[in-house]
């Protein structure tokens, strides 16, 4: 298992987990949502390909109303 | 992303220019403080925006994943996204935040940078902006910048390369108008880049004289959102933004102490 950091919060992965898995775990499958790993982007294309690693930092945003 | 915007250029007399894209709409809408997705969409219709603003914020996890989302009432397909780097303090966090903006918006590039310096005043540290600016600039970003309403610091954002500069006309959120109509003056005669008022504006009448002065455009939030009725509002604003610039395109009379100088003939009075 792998041990991460989600939006600032703990989280555990399964072995060989990607960035994709994590956010179908994560019920954002196919919502606008931008992903940051380790502070660098992961572009939507490299989603699947992407595989965590323990104790990276994972940041995934949206947008939300803002002046 | 950029909203289709072809032939505003030919249909519309006097649009907004900025980087090279024509705006239909010189008023710019923040879709902050609504009280639901669907007035914030009722409120930017009214307004006539074609641009506006969004924050980027961590998605919440483990809530309701059918939760409504800003984007499905404001389509990418139908407005201009200016994503912003609101509650940032440092030039390296409005960097990030902003590539993050790009990642999530399909490589979008024109941005609204802001660099606070004060929780309280919400003042803009513009040491820090001007470091962001350069990054961004380097990296392909098309900034409209956020600032004080100072000329030098706007001059040197424009040297950078920011595509709009945006001075303050009071702090953020407090509707206190414009403070400082002589620096915002200055600021917008030196400038070849268009000059935006963003923040401070209340009620129309501010938005009008900012136009009055020759801004390109009117960037606000909390004076539409925290009206008594924003819809309303939002139509003043509109109203308010065209009245000012075309009485900036008009050019008004000079002003005078006393003129004697009745408008109606002085000839042909009876008795």
């Amino acid at each position: 298992m792998l041990s991460i950091v989600v939006n600032g919060s703990a989280r555990v992965c399964g072995d060989g987990a990607t960035v994709a898995d994590l956010i179908r775990e994560l019920a954002l499958e196919g919502k606008r949502v931008a992903v940051e790993r380790n502070g660098e982007i992961v572009p939507r294309s490299r989603h699947t390909d992407t595989a965590l690693a323990m104790g990276d930092r994972i940041e995934v945003v949206r947008a939300v109303g803002g002046g | 992303m950029n909203a289709p915007n072809e032939n505003i250029a030919l249909t519309h007399a006097d649009p907004l220019v900025i980087a090279g894209h024509a705006y239909r709409s010189r008023l710019l809408i923040g879709t902050g403080k609504y009280r639901d997705f669907a007035q914030t969409r009722a409120a930017i219709d009214a307004s006539g925006a074609a641009i506006v603003t969004v924050a980027i914020r961590r998605t919440n996890i483990g809530q309701n994943p059918d939760e409504p989302s800003l984007l499905d009432y404001l389509p990418p397909s139908q407005f201009t996204m200016l994503p912003n780097t609101a509650g940032c303090y440092t030039a390296d966090d409005a960097v990030r935040t902003l590539k993050l903006a790009r990642e999530l918006l399909d490589g979008h590039t024109l941005v609204k940078l802001e660099v606070l310096g004060d929780p309280h005043t919400l003042f803009p540290n513009v040491r820090e902006t001007i470091r962001a600016a350069e990054i961004l600039v380097k990296d392909g970003f098309e900034v409209m910048v956020y600032t004080s309403d100072d000329p030098i610091a706007a001059r040197e954002l424009e040297a950078i390369g920011c595509v709009a500069v945006m001075p303050l006309a009071s702090l953020i959120g407090s509707g206190m108008g414009i403070l400082n109509p002589w620096n915002l003056k200055l600021i917008i005669e030196q400038a070849k880049v268009p000059v935006l008022v963003d923040a401070g504006v209340g009620t129309a009448s501010d938005a009008a004289i900012a136009m009055e002065l020759g801004c390109a455009g009117v960037l606000m939030n909390t004076a539409i959102a925290l009206a008594q009725d924003p819809i309303l509002m939002a139509g003043a604003m509109k109203k308010a933004v065209e009245a000012g610039r075309e009485a900036f395109r008009a050019g008004r009379m000079s002003r005078k102490f006393y003129a004697a100088n009745p408008s109606s003939p002085t000839a042909g009075l009876i008795g």
